[in-house]
């Protein structure tokens, strides 16, 4: 997936005497927490009317970064200039002061309040709230960005991509020199993501210096106008806007690609991740003639103002990996929780192997070998202060041979539970220590073990490698692979385009909660993929 | 990480269900007692204050509650509805539900058995009539939770309120019961009392009834219940993590139902076993409000119903000595209440310096956190 | 019941009802700030027994009412402190914190009347009741509503300034920002712990005031437990109005209609038992409870510590 990218005028401006100032400038940034050293004496230019891009795989410490950017972190050693004069910025208000906005990750609008108040939000100078100087600033900031705001709308009724527009209004509300944005386009569709784009080129026309993160080599390549990859605390190599330009894009990803994991590489499976979906794994599944999951017209209601879904069928065999494509909050968690019985449909059939399985409890289902691997993994997916080793039975409570007619068999758990850590490769002290002091890519892994353990027959993932590292993603796929060989059908719903190309046999794309077509993998598979996630329509409104 | 924990468990983690080595019995100790003896030194400051002589006062305490032969027995006997009561409110907590009604669910359960006992126990043999007022003070108890249950369980309905509501309505009922259908002869409405023939039997050469067993029968099995045996497991995640429960298989709306009703059971057995053991007779006003007083012991006790037992049996001195004690000083009985409220609070901030201790924080406030937060 | 719409009847019921609602409106009021603001008062109780406490002997020993209100406001805002210090700012649990307040505050106010009082239980005088001219004529509401203690007519005031506040002011968005999603406040540079500080010690002074309300103007004496709950009800009110001020008003009304329904039944020739009368209220909140009950909306980080850090 490429975004256009013009980089002359940039090369442009850079001749001109007063712009040599940076606008932020890291000198030897070090930050260290117990056990790990987030940033190693890290050096790092923000440009005036440049983009930055930050990339980095998850753990290389460009969050820790931006947090002392912004204020929230302060450096343990190495000096911070802005505009040239060195500070220290002791908060994020300071930081707010200073010209730095920041807009996260998750969107931090407030569902319930309108679009002026969330704006309003610490920015209000007076007692009173001065509505009117606010609309007016609204109007003036919507405007440099080029969209269309309405300021009395309820900021939760809005969809992702405007959501994030307002909050770069906010990060630019007391007037900034910098804006720094944390994986903006993770949840957008490729429309948005161009929207995005050109939003952010209206701004640096205007002299405005913006830091981009991104774990996305060609994301970066497209919008950057320098960029800056991070490894492990580190930064590994950086490229000026003369080099962007003058090299084409593959050669560009290879130079990147070779920062980040050194000359000496063989055909690294990391690597080749990167570069091209494992298509070969998929050759030796074993697909059965009977479906194994069917949904026949099925909808349900969504919750908390998500989209249920409506009139969805599927059919997946055994053998077969189904992707669910789609931008977030389309029904996806409707879809999955329907499916494992945790939210009942209105209308509609879901069949198991050939059986109805309408009335059947969760519980039942898990035991007829229908397993859910969620995407909330703190929230509902483990009891954090438990130990590892009850959360892996966790679903199996009051069954032998952990529980022996009601009472508990602790020799038995630990047993299984040893086994599962060493073949899942789970990273823990202990059996016994608490989950919830894994790292996440441990408890994923562990997640994933209770559920594909005991002969599932059906599984569904949601967003399995959300978060994840390259390696425990890679290790999960891997995982997938393997199963489609024992015959087992998956499902993996996930916003990830990337990784449904990598793991998917076929994409159903999930909109407004309705399914508006399924994909066969291959060549072009993504741009139709693509098409069908925007085609229908450009905003989608979550229901109020 | 662990940060992460935070907020998303709910309620307070309980020792007893996660052997950990970790802890140590020691820390266990202090958790415990440190609390209770903070309580009492504060207690004795305010008893200062307010001119009585505080050491006097622990003297008669312990005198009056521990030391004579009578107030001892006062004491254990009283650690039989505790107990109950402490029991009902652990199998609610401990599936993270707020069962704020057991005055409610205590005293129209005592109402029933007051008001049924003498003739019952008058017309079978006394076993007997033991056993079905037992079950009719837990029937009576746990149908007093249903309505809040059922209104959780299907609809989220924040049980603080209904347990509340039902509460009020309850002792409400219970007077109304004592007042007319249950009036006994007597001219201040209170029930007929029951016959010394048909009351507990009490342990030989003791003022002791044998309801102190069962209490502790009960207690060992609610422990024995959670400790042991998947349905207390269940309970357990519902209280842990309650979206995990709902993930992992749990019937939540049913399992809320019968964790409550059994909540309230519990609780309409300790009002069945005061009854037909101590009181023998109900007053239309009389209102011995278990509930509140008891919460703290159950939180020290960490949810543990065996763990209960030393707690139940602190709670029986202070109030049988406190009773004594508090009118010799002349102050009202309700003087109690500073110190078990005082025990709680004291517990909370035990609880939050050993978790800083445990996650390796230093006590110390935290400078940069401050600094941060008024920004 | 054709007895039951003589203006006798209604005068008293609403006089009566007015009375006895606004200790209730003052501390459900300060219920649902702090609510809004994410913090749950279980304690509330305990707030206003000891401003009922607090306001009797300052106005037994001063003989000045308004002194007596102002002193039952510290107390309830000390004993919020409690609420700050161990919640908002440490982050234990809320509940059991609450109810450790409520312990210790109802132990406190009865040995505290003891040791000043001893035995004798002292009578304030009736506090004046303010006729609004003109409007004290109409017939019904002119003896009711319109004739009341000043107070009263304060009482409604702050309604409509706190309801004004948490609408209009920066403040007043902060809390609401705080009891929905505490990250999305700290992160626009706003202090959480502060602004739930303020709230919670807000809801303590309109507490201790309503207390005050209650022992000064209401019953004229403290009793040890006068409260009766009032705290609890008062959360049960906040709890249904979720965040609608005027709300509050209406469910308080509707708890004081009914407590002083039995003496205007009396009035009339009607005895009810006290006990059904006093259990009409809470019957009729469950009642509304069972039949709306999935429109229970209250704010999401309600009861939930904030720390920075975590999600």
């Amino acid at each position: 997936m490429t975004l256009g990218a013009d980089r002359s005028d940039v090369a442009a401006r850079r001749t001109t005497p007063d712009q040599l100032t940076p606008t932020v400038e890291l000198i030897e940034i070090t930050k260290a927490f117990p056990g790990v050293i987030a940033n190693d004496h890290i050096s790092l230019v923000a440009m005036p009317g440049e983009v930055l891009c930050l990339l980095g795989e998850n753990g290389a410490g460009k969050s820790t970064l931006m947090s002392i950017i912004s204020g929230l972190y302060q450096p343990d050693s190495g000096r911070i200039k802005v505009g040239g004069n060195e500070v220290r910025i002791h908060s994020p208000r300071h930081g707010r002061e200073l010209g730095v906005g920041m807009v996260y990750q998750h969107l931090s609008l407030i569902p319930t309040l309108t679009v002026l108040e969330n704006l309003m939000m610490g920015a209000n100078p007076g007692i009173v709230l001065d509505q009117r100087s606010a609309r007016t600033r609204l109007a003036e900031l919507a405007s440099a960005l080029g969209v269309a705001v309405d300021p009395d709308v309820r900021a939760g009724s809005l969809a992702l991509g405007q959501q994030q527009h307002i909050e770069i209004i906010k990060a630019l509300w007391s007037g900034s020199r910098l804006l720094i944005l944390d994986e903006p386009t993770s949840m957008l569709t490729p429309q948005g993501a161009m929207e995005l784009q050109g939003v952010l080129r209206g701004l640096t026309a205007r002299g405005l210096a913006i830091i981009f993160i991104t774990h996305k080599l060609h994301e970066a390549i497209a919008i950057g106008d320098r960029v800056a990859v991070l490894k492990l605390g580190r930064v590994v190599g950086t490229m000026g806007p003369d080099e962007l330009a003058a090299a084409p894009p593959q050669e560009l990803q290879e130079r990147i690609i070779t920062m980040m994991f050194g000359e000496a590489h063989a055909p690294d499976a990391e690597v080749a991740e990167l570069r091209e979906p494992a298509v070969a794994a998929r050759a030796a599944a074993v697909v059965t003639a009977e479906p194994l999951l069917e949904l026949v017209d099925v909808s349900a209601v969504g919750a908390d103002g998500q989209h249920g879904i409506q009139h969805v069928s599927l059919t997946v065999h055994g053998g077969e990996v189904v992707g669910v494509a789609g931008i977030d909050g389309n029904g996806q968690r409707a879809f999955a929780e329907v499916i494992a019985g945790q939210r009942r449909q209105i209308a509609g059939e879901i069949r198991l192997a050939g059986t109805s399985i309408d009335r059947t409890s969760v519980s039942a289902r898990q035991r007829m070998g229908l397993r859910y691997v969620t995407d909330d993994r703190l929230g509902e997916g483990v009891v954090a202060s438990w130990p590892v080793s009850i959360n892996l039975v966790l679903k199996r409570i009051g069954q032998m041979p952990y529980w022996n007619r009601g009472t508990v068999d602790r020799s038995a758990i630990e047993t299984t539970a040893r086994e599962l850590i060493e073949e899942f490769d789970i990273r823990t002290p202990s059996p016994q220590t608490r989950i919830g002091k894994l790292s996440g890519g441990n408890i994923q892994k562990a997640i994933i073990a209770r559920e594909v353990a005991f002969e599932p027959k059906v599984v569904v993932f949601n967003k399995p490698t959300h978060g994840l590292d390259v390696r425990t993603t890679h290790a999960v796929r891997e995982r997938i692979g393997e199963m489609t060989r024992q015959g087992v059908a998956v499902v993996v719903i996930s916003s990830d385009l990337d990784e449904l190309i990598d793991v998917c046999d076929r994409v159903a794309v999930l909109d407004a909660g309705r399914l508006v077509g399924i994909v066969e993998n291959g060549p072009g598979a993504e741009t139709r993929i693509g098409e069908l996630i925007v085609g229908a329509a450009a905003a989608v409104p979550i229901p109020a | 990480m662990s940060d992460m924990t935070a907020g998303l468990d709910s309620g307070i983690e309980t020792a007893a269900r996660i052997p950990s080595r970790r802890r140590g019995w020691v820390d266990a100790l202090v958790r415990s007692v440190g609390p209770i003896v903070l309580a009492l030194l504060t207690g004795a400051i305010l008893l200062a204050i307010i001119g009585r002589d505080p050491i006097a006062f622990y003297d008669d305490v312990l005198k009056a509650g521990l030391f004579r032969a009578s107030g001892l027995q006062d004491t254990i006997t009283r650690t039989a509805p505790v107990l109950l009561v402490g029991a009902g409110l652990i199998v609610a907590f401990r599936a993270g539900l707020w069962n704020l009604g057991s005055d409610g669910q205590y005293l129209l359960a005592a109402a029933f058995v007051a008001g049924v006992a003498p003739g019952l126990l008058a017309s079978v043999p006394v076993a007997i009539g033991w056993i079905l007022l037992a079950f009719l003070g837990m029937a009576v108890g746990a149908a007093w939770t249903i309505v809040p249950a059922w209104l959780r369980g299907r609809y989220g309905v924040n049980e603080i309120i209904t347990t509340l509501m039902m509460s009020f309505i309850g002792v409400g009922l219970a007077a109304l019961l004592v007042k007319g259908p249950f009036d006994g002869p007597s001219t201040v409405p209170q029930t007929s009392v029951i016959d010394p023939a048909g009351m507990l039997l009490d342990l030989p050469d003791v003022r002791i009834h044998i309801g102190v067993f069962l209490a502790l029968f009960v207690s060992a099995a609610v422990y024995w219940l959670f400790a042991r045996t998947a349905f207390g497991t269940r309970m357990d995640v519902l209280g842990a993590n309650p979206r995990a429960a709902v993930h992992v298989g749990i019937d939540v709306p049913r399992l809320t139902l019968v964790t409550f009703m059994l909540s309230g059971a519990l609780i309409g057995l300790a009002a069945a076993v005061d009854i037909v053991g101590v009181f023998s007779y109900m007053r239309a006003d009389w209102n011995p409000a278990y509930g509140l007083k008891v919460v703290p012991l159950v939180f020290l006790a960490r949810l543990n119903a065996l763990a209960m037992i030393p707690f139940a049996v602190f709670f029986g001195v202070m109030s049988i000595g406190g009773a004594y004690a508090t009118r010799r000083a002349d102050l009202p009985g309700d003087f109690l209440l500073v110190l078990i409220g005082l025990v709680l609070l004291f517990m909370v901030l035990t609880q939050y310096l050993s978790d800083k201790r445990e996650r390796g924080e230093s006590l110390l406030p935290r400078r940069t956190r401050i600094a941060n937060a008024h920004a | 019941m054709p007895d039951l719409l003589t203006p006798t009847f209604l005068t008293a019921l609403l006089a009566g009802g007015l009375l006895a609602a606004v200790p209730l409106i003052f501390a459900s009021l300060g219920e649902i700030i702090a609510e809004q603001a994410g913090v749950l008062n279980v304690g509330l109780e305990g707030m206003m027994i000891s401003g009922a406490f607090a306001g009797f002997a300052a106005t037994q020993a001063t003989g000045d009412l308004w002194l007596g209100v102002a002193a039952g406001a510290l107390a309830g805002m000390l004993v919020s402190l409690v609420m700050v210090l161990f919640c908002v700012r440490l982050g234990m649990d809320q509940i059991i914190v609450g109810i450790a307040i409520v312990l210790t505050a109802e132990g406190v106010t009865s040995v505290l009347h003891t040791v000043i009082f001893g035995q004798s239980y002292p009578r304030l005088d009736r506090v004046a009741v303010f006729e609004i001219p003109l409007l004290r004529d109409i017939p019904v509401l002119g003896g009711s509503v319109f004739s009341q203690p000043l107070a009263v007519y304060m009482g409604l005031a702050v309604v409509g300034v706190v309801a004004w506040m948490l609408r209009a002011t920066s403040w007043g968005l902060h809390v609401r920002a705080a009891g929905e999603r505490p990250a999305s406040l700290d992160a626009a540079g706003v202090s959480v712990v502060r602004v739930r500080t303020v709230a919670e010690i807000m809801c303590g002074a309109l507490a201790g005031i309503g207390g005050a309300y209650l022992s000064i103007v209401s019953s004229g004496t403290f009793v040890p437990f006068v409260t009766q709950g009032a705290g609890f009800i008062a959360i049960v009110i906040a709890m249904l109005a979720r965040g609608r001020t005027w709300w509050s008003v209406l469910g308080a009304l509707l708890f004081g209609i009914s407590l002083s329904l039995t003496t205007a039944l009396q009035l009339v020739g009607i005895d009810i038992p006290v006990d059904v009368v006093t259990m009409l209220p809470f019957i009729s909140v469950m009642v509304v409870l069972i039949l709306f009950a999935r429109d229970a909306r209250l704010p999401s980080a309600l009861g939930l510590p904030y720390l920075r850090g975590s999600r």
